[in-house]
């Protein structure tokens, strides 16, 4: 009886552990399947982002045929101003042939750009836009019966025609660039760079441009030249000096006698001038060279090295057009002689004109950049908006409190420095100015101005580089005076 | 007129798809299989609302009203084949029955759309798999030998194998396939079904180191025949299938890590001696720096998969055509871009819902050989699907594999269809052994009962009679 008990006793055991056996396999298999499941989930996941944040910019790669497709289907949007100036559009020949119409011809050549042989500006950066059609369907279903493309979206920008107008013509024939912004909302108001083209006539002469080699007159100068900062950069020198110097830096006194030397390395004031006993502001609206080399003496130049960083140079730049990156190299293992050098924006120094605008849209903001565009909204043929941009913030620069410093010292340099052709106006201007040079022959000097008006509530920020033409109180200050006169109607 | 049409369905299309896709989940709330009738019908409704939006659109688009014409051959088909199936297996599971033709719908839309020749010839190599798949379920159930033939689906499989890699005809440098009588086949997708039942057959009795070695061994060979035939995507399916069915066989986890680090030695081996292996790989990380070279089919996927946007650009309207070998290896991307993204997801759901079935229906055999298959067969379907979809999506290195019952491509249609259908007869049996379970538990309680009652009346006490006219209820 009791052998009897013990064998069920083992067979039930038996049982039971094949059971358990069992109900492993079950869950193993159950983990498999959870898996592949998350596996999967995850693969759909990954699908559905691409898809969505790679759209724009696969349809505007040239192997995509879809971009061919769209166009036979639609005919490419317009590109207007704020105002609503139509600055490109497509058009019929007398052929019946679709041409590309720039009314303003040279005017916008670089900021708008072409869209043949490639392109250029906003017809490179809103293509999508324009080749699509979101025309409403009533109108498509119409057009269809006749046999018609349907209109492509129409973008809308940020530029200003008068700006425009008048920088361009400011800068006359000098080779050089001009940005106009809106420093509270990153708006690009005017955007001009010389020697320009006519975009019309692209195909014609491109073979000419392609083939000599050292014309650059595609080249967006505002975003893709690089040019010494000169004395434009005391701006950055100064908010190191204040940063590393915050409760002293007011009290800082240096005897100017024209030029400083250390070691075999000379720097001299512009054209020789001497100023004597100057503070830290005076220093800065008479743009002492030799007070400025002696204040980047003093610097820590690892901290130097990260606020460079962190104002963008060495760096790239969230910009929706093509730049080039600035780059100013401070750490401690520069030298002296180029740390006296880079103090006044000489040497190794080099920063594009956009870069230069959005520090001083920054300072003009209370320390915060916002990211510059020129891309306002996008609208089909019948006037609804299908996107539109809004303003945002790209980063905080500086402090309010270090803006506000800046502002003051460049409200001394129009009231009592080298940009003094902008002073007693309906209006104040706040800014600094450069004679960056450049070459071998001593005297060749770019002249710079980047600043903005009116000083107390800061509503435009200009910055203006004309190529070997001189003091940047002499050449970039007027034209700088003639874009505020135009943006506040004096 | 046309415009309407085209704009308004691509929102009819999405709204089907999705609902179904989401019918297809909800059958998982119930066990009875009874009770998931409804939504089973609910289904059928769907299939046939979209197979049918969709052809309306090709019409419209084509102009060409005898496209219909085809459609009703395919509902036909399509409802036959559904219908016989229910018919000569009450017991089958209708979600398998019902993706294997909402699978095939697909494909045959998109076909329809990329070349109609190739659709017709699809449906009719279709419509013929069907009447073999209807009858295979049935093999399945009564023969029971196909448990004990291991060294037979083995030496099949691998000869199967070897004749392509020795007479194959090349197909851009893998050897893929050879010719009977005009007829041209893909040994390939057949042995996976074969190698299944050899994995299953060799270890569901015991699974010591010496029977996993001896299969790893057989695994081996298929794997490097593959791999010799530059047939990398089956090589893959083949290894993982094989060390996930080991893992189930044995229980035992570190065949996995063994697998894994085996694996990778292989594929080190395979990447540091194959040129196109190399290839491959560049071609994944960034397709861009060899946009018209090897990286040329993947960007042209890429581009067709973010032009589509949520609901597509409508059938006919996008360029599909642009990736060479949409219909076989990239009908996904086409799918993505003619009939959206929303689309796309709900076809992969839908994959996924026929696998958890598979996998379900694993789980709930007793029987060791039987659970083993029912679990290769599902690993081999999904991981050619991930390794598919995958592929075209830059999600993981291309390797070339057909999307089961969408792609175009004879011996993955009918190979995709005796795949659904060994499950369906696994099912049956599954079903079987439950109501066998319920008929001894049955037994059993009826046994214990009757030992009680028996116990009571020997104790003879009155008292009790109450408990007593319980069981005599019963």
């Amino acid at each position: 009886m009791k052998k009897e008990k013990n064998l069920i006793l083992k067979k039930n055991k038996q049982v039971s552990e094949k059971e358990i056996k069992r109900k492993n396999t079950g869950r193993q298999i159950m983990a498999v399947t959870v898996f592949f499941t998350c596996l999967f989930l995850g693969m759909a996941g990954y699908i559905t982002h691409y898809s969505v944040t790679h759209k724009q910019e696969l349809i505007n790669n040239s192997y995509n045929g879809r971009q061919q497709m769209l166009l036979a289907q639609n005919k490419r949007g317009s590109i207007l101003a704020s105002g609503g100036e139509i600055l490109a559009q497509t058009i019929l020949d007398e052929s019946g042939k679709e041409v590309r119409d720039y009314p303003y011809e040279n005017l916008f050549s670089h900021v708008v750009g072409y869209s043949i042989n490639g392109r250029l500006g906003v017809e490179a950066q809103a293509n999508y836009y324009l080749i699509n059609s979101n025309a409403p369907l009533s109108e498509k279903a119409s057009l269809d019966i006749n046999n018609e493309k349907y209109p492509g979206d129409d973008v809308y920008t940020t530029l200003d025609v008068d700006l425009q107008q008048v920088a361009s013509t400011a800068l006359g024939v000098y080779k050089g660039a001009i940005i106009v912004t809106e420093p509270s909302t990153g708006k690009i108001l005017a955007m001009v760079s010389k020697p320009d083209f006519n975009p019309e006539e692209i195909e014609v002469i491109w073979d000419e441009l392609i083939e000599d080699d050292e014309s650059s007159i595609l080249l967006n100068r505002v975003t893709q030249g690089l040019y010494p900062p000169g004395s434009t950069f005391k701006i950055i020198t100064a908010l190191e000096y204040m940063r590393q110097n915050p409760d002293s830096y007011s009290n800082y006194s240096y005897q100017c006698n024209g030029s400083i030397t250390r070691g075999e390395d000379r720097i001299q004031c512009y054209h020789g001038s001497v100023h004597n006993s100057v503070g830290f502001t005076k220093s800065f609206a008479k743009s002492c060279n030799t007070s400025f080399a002696n204040i980047g003496l003093s610097l820590d130049r690892d901290a130097f090295g990260n606020t460079l960083n962190k104002l963008l140079f060495n760096r790239e730049l969230m910009l929706s057009m093509p730049y080039t990156q600035s780059s100013v190299p401070v750490s401690s293992d520069t030298t002296d002689s180029d740390m006296m050098q880079i103090s006044i924006g000489q040497g190794a120094a080099s920063i594009t004109p956009m870069h230069l605008n959005m520090i001083t849209c920054s300072i003009a903001n209370e320390g915060m950049l916002m990211k510059p565009y020129v891309v306002d909204r996008v609208e089909n043929s019948a006037g609804s908006v299908i996107k539109s941009f809004s303003p945002t913030t790209y980063k905080e620069l500086m402090t309010p409190e270090e803006a506000s410093a800046l502002s003051s010292l460049m409200t001394e340099v129009v009231t009592k420095g080298t940009a003094s052709r902008l002073n007693g106006l309906s209006y104040t201007a706040a800014g600094k100015t450069g004679s960056a040079e450049y070459g071998t022959v001593k005297g060749d000097s770019h002249a710079w101005f980047t600043g903005f008006a009116p000083a107390e509530d800061p509503q435009v920020c200009v910055t203006i580089i004309i190529e070997g033409a001189g003091a940047g109180g002499d050449y970039a200050v007027p034209i700088a005076k003639r874009i505020f006169d135009a943006y506040f109607g004096v | 007129m046309e415009l309407y049409v085209s704009e308004f369905s691509k929102y009819v299309i999405a709204l089907l798809i999705a609902l179904y896709t989401f019918e297809s989940f909800m059958v998982f709330r119930f066990k009875d299989e009874k009770r998931r009738g409804a939504g089973y019908t609910r289904q059928s409704i769907l299939m046939f609302a979209l197979h049918f939006s969709c052809f309306i659109v090709i019409c419209f688009e084509t102009g060409d009203i005898m496209y219909l014409f085809f459609y009703a051959f395919q509902q036909i088909a399509l409802y036959a084949a559904a219908m016989l199936y229910r018919l000569l297996y009450p017991a089958s599971n209708r979600l398998l029955v019902n993706n294997m033709c909402m699978l095939l719908s697909i494909g045959f839309i998109i076909l329809t759309r990329l070349s109609y020749n190739m659709a017709v010839k699809q449906f009719i190599i279709a419509a013929g798999s069907l009447v073999v798949a209807l009858i295979i379920p049935f093999f399945v159930h009564k023969f029971k030998f196909l448990k004990n033939l291991q060294w037979i689906y083995a030496l099949v499989g691998i000869a199967a194998l070897s004749v392509v890699l020795i007479l194959g005809q090349t197909t851009y440098g893998s050897k893929l396939s050879y010719s009977i009588a005009g007829i041209t086949f893909q040994p390939s997708e057949f042995v996976k079904i074969l190698f299944v039942f050899f994995v299953a057959s060799a270890l569901y009795r015991s699974n010591g180191f010496f029977e996993v070695f001896t299969t790893a061994v057989v695994a081996g060979v298929h794997v490097i025949v593959l791999v010799c035939s530059r047939d990398l995507g089956s090589a893959l399916i083949f290894f993982i299938v094989y060390v996930l069915m080991v893992y189930i066989a044995t229980g035992k986890f570190r065949y996995i890590i063994l697998g894994i680090l085996g694996g990778s030695g292989a594929a080190y081996v395979a990447f540091s001696v194959f040129r196109h292996v190399q290839v491959r790989v560049q071609a994944w990380k960034d397709p861009w720096s060899v946009i018209d070279s090897a990286g040329y089919q993947i960007t042209q996927s890429l581009f067709a998969i973010s032009s589509g946007g949520w609901f597509g650009l409508g059938l006919y309207k996008g360029t599909p055509d642009s990736i060479p070998f949409v219909e076989a290896d990239f009908v996904f991307s086409a799918i993505a871009e003619e009939l959206g993204i929303i689309f796309a997801v709900c076809l992969i759901l839908i994959c996924l819902s026929s696998f958890i079935m598979m996998m379900n229906i694993s789980v709930h055999l007793t029987d060791k050989f039987y659970q083993l298959t029912a679990f290769g067969l599902g690993i081999t379907y999904i991981f050619q699907i991930f390794l598919t979809i995958g592929g075209g999506t830059k999600f993981i290195p291309l390797t070339g594999v057909t999307l089961p019952l969408v792609s175009y491509g004879g011996s993955s249609i009918l190979t995709t269809l005796i795949l659904f259908s060994v499950t369906e007869g696994l099912y049956i049996i599954q079903e079987d052994e439950e109501l066998l379970k319920r008929q001894k538990k049955k037994e059993r309680l009826r046994k214990k009962k009757k030992a009680l009652k028996k116990r009571m009346l020997e104790e003879q006490e009155p008292d009790e009679e109450g408990e007593e006219s319980d069981f005599e209820e019963e």
